[in-house]
């Protein structure tokens, strides 16, 4: 038993097992993590993604050793590390607040881990400047935190965790204090950075399109669990319940009952759909962008109530004669523009409709 | 510093509006000082006062005395262990309350918002009573009678009262008591600035406990120490009551000796020279707080 677990952490960097952190006890207890289990792999870019509150930076302080599971066990590259202090665990935080030493300047906060580690002074030195060209802040080695800006400092906390090449990379929604621009600009320079160091990234994230665009994968949360771990196009297009799919872009969602291997939605109309092996209530998840609005008679039909021009694309929310909605994402250029009031017909790709338990 | 911002000016009626506060600085902080100084170099009247006639006497006999018949020149043994003992207390005194006051300060800082206004409350209550008072207070616990030692005996661990009062010892532990909220409060404000998310910064970076102390927490409370010390050394360095109390005669501060001058040593200008020496000290620990604070904190 234990071999196998040897074989099988090779390629696992962290293996959290039944991991659970109860707050208080008593009537007063808060379980911020229920029963959480979870493998990352060695090199991968794996994001916590979920709303505020779903335990997410509570599993990640469990892995950088903050905090202390109540249930369950850590292991890092095969070895236990649950009641490690943070200290003795080769694992780095990028903090949401930056926590840079405000007494001590950027090249010295970037060698304070090396320092710690009892790394000779010249190494570090090394090691800083290298680190410092990684993230192109050579030129600001001398300065005190304070004198520099929000994503100059990100990028210090960033190089201040990565110079002591942890095998863990743990990053507490670094991104949330920088502005839009400067957040894309941060989001290819950490996938930058993660593929050439290969050192695993666990990004935590509220924000599904951060998510999307930067993990190899993705472990979505709420309220304590782990509700669906997968690649982002797993999580995108198949997503195991509504949370997940309502969390993860936009979606509709249509309430309906199988009949004769079709659904029958609250219209009365059938929609052909892929019924995953579902029976009886089920709802139907649909991307806006997989409603297709005509002019002609289709599947479905409804009335614009609201049209909003977004560019490239305009979005129509269109009632359906059961009082519900339907969101349609098109092209701006592809149809003939419709208008409020403007009754359509409404065609769905039937393969794209994801079947949920209701 | 001096530059003019819009609607702001140094104008007439900016002097005009100072003109009582700088009158009363003038009269009652420099007056003073510049009399002692003064005084300092004149030389010293049959009984008591000055003649104005200048003299180095009062200088001279800082650190020197001349003998009475043969006139040759010696250090002053006794005024160099009373400089001794003072420096020894304050020093001593500031060390304690350090110690005492950094934890203290700790707990206070980390407790919730709500019930810190409480322990701060608690810290300033022996300041609602007089020094003098509560001086005795202290004699009355740790004289040969008092609550201290009747308190061993009974219990057995010593067979004779051990003689605290008018010892050093005595005169230390008063100055820890009367000072130690001094320490506190300088301290307790920084450490409330203090991020503790830099703790866990720390300790995720390989620091151990007592690394995250040295380099991370007293670094950067490293104000709130400078002051802290400078508030509880400077006031220790020129102590009259609890000296008098508690050490009695003998155990000396320079506030003592520099009171015997003016009184039964009627030695004006030395007792003026003397103030002038504890002035300067003052000074120049201020003046290293500040180069100290000034070095560590170049934008605030």
């Amino acid at each position: 038993m234990q071999r196998g677990i040897c074989i099988l952490s090779t390629n696992i960097a962290v293996d959290a097992r039944n991991v659970g952190k109860i707050y208080g006890n008593g009537a007063g207890a808060v379980t911020a993590l229920g029963d959480v289990s979870i493998a990352i792999e060695k090199g991968e870019f794996f994001t916590l993604l979920g709303p505020s509150g779903c335990g997410k930076t509570t599993l990640l302080r469990c892995i950088a050793g903050f905090e202390t599971p109540t249930t369950g066990t850590i292991h890092l590259s095969g070895r236990d590390i649950t009641y490690d202090p943070p200290y003795q665990r080769p694992v780095n935080t990028v903090f949401q607040s930056y926590a840079l030493f405000p007494h001590l300047s950027v090249a010295q906060n970037v060698g304070f881990g090396l320092k710690m580690q009892g790394t000779p002074a010249s190494d570090v030195a090394k090691a800083v400047e290298r680190v410092l060209a990684l993230v192109k802040l050579e030129a600001f080695a001398d300065r005190l935190p304070q004198q520099l800006s929000g994503g100059q400092q990100q990028r210090v906390a960033l190089a201040r965790a990565l110079a002591p090449e942890p095998e863990v990379l743990l990053l507490d929604e670094p991104l949330s204090a920088l502005d839009l621009k400067l957040r894309k600009e941060m989001q290819s320079e950490l996938k930058r950075l993660q593929t050439e160091t290969g050192i695993t990234f666990i990004f935590v994230t509220h924000d599904q399109e951060e998510a999307l665009t930067m993990s190899n994968r993705i472990g979505v949360m709420s309220a304590g669990a782990l509700l669906q771990v997968g690649t982002p196009h797993d999580i995108y297009e198949s997503p195991v319940n509504r949370f997940v799919a309502d969390f993860i872009g936009e979606t509709n969602f249509l309430e309906g009952e199988v009949e004769g291997g079709q659904v029958r939605i609250g219209t009365g109309d059938l929609l052909a759909v892929d019924l995953n092996g579902e029976t009886g209530g089920v709802t139907l998840a649909i991307r806006p962008e997989q409603v297709s609005v005509k002019a002609a008679d289709a599947q479905l039909s409804g009335k614009i109530t609201e049209a909003t021009y977004l560019g490239t694309d305009t979005h129509y929310t269109i009632g359906l004669g059961d009082g519900s909605h339907l969101v349609a994402r098109v092209q701006s250029n592809s149809v003939a523009a419709f208008g409020v009031g403007d009754t359509v017909g409404i065609a769905i790709d039937a393969k794209a409709v994801q079947v949920l338990k209701s | 510093m001096s530059r003019q911002t819009p609607g702001r000016s140094k104008g007439l009626n900016g002097w005009l509006l100072s003109t009582p506060a700088l009158i009363l600085l003038l009269l009652a902080a420099s007056g003073p000082l510049l009399i002692v100084a003064v005084y300092s170099v004149l030389e010293k009247g049959d009984y008591s006062g000055v003649r104005w006639i200048l003299s180095g006497e009062g200088w001279f006999r800082v650190l020197f005395e001349k003998d009475i018949f043969d006139h040759t020149i010696s250090l002053a043994d006794a005024n160099l262990s009373i400089f001794w003992r003072s420096f020894k207390l304050s020093i001593a005194t500031t060390v304690i309350t350090f110690a005492f006051g950094l934890p203290t300060a700790w707990f206070i800082a980390t407790r919730p918002a709500k019930s810190r206004a409480f322990w701060l409350f608690l810290i300033t209550i022996p300041f609602w009573t007089n020094l003098l008072i509560r001086t005795f207070a202290i004699m009355e616990v740790i004289r040969n009678q008092g609550i201290l030692n009747t308190f061993l005996m009974h219990f057995g661990l010593i067979s004779e009262p051990i003689q605290i009062l008018y010892t050093d010892t005595a005169v230390l532990m008063g100055m820890t008591y009367v000072y130690l909220p001094l320490m506190v409060l300088p301290l307790y404000a920084a450490i409330d600035r203090f991020d503790f998310r830099l703790i866990e910064a720390g300790y995720d970076l390989y620091a151990s406990r007592w690394q995250v102390l040295r380099g991370v927490i007293l670094p950067i409370i490293k104000p709130g120490i400078i002051a802290g010390c400078i508030l509880v050394f400077i006031p220790s360095l020129g102590a009259y009551v609890t000296p008098r109390v508690l050490g009695g005669g003998k155990n000396m501060m320079i506030g003592n000796f520099i009171e015997l001058q003016f009184g039964q040593g009627q030695n004006w200008p030395l007792g003026a020279a003397l103030s002038t020496v504890l002035l300067l000290v003052v000074l120049v620990s201020l003046l290293v707080y500040t180069r100290a604070s000034s070095r560590d904190n170049p934008n605030g």
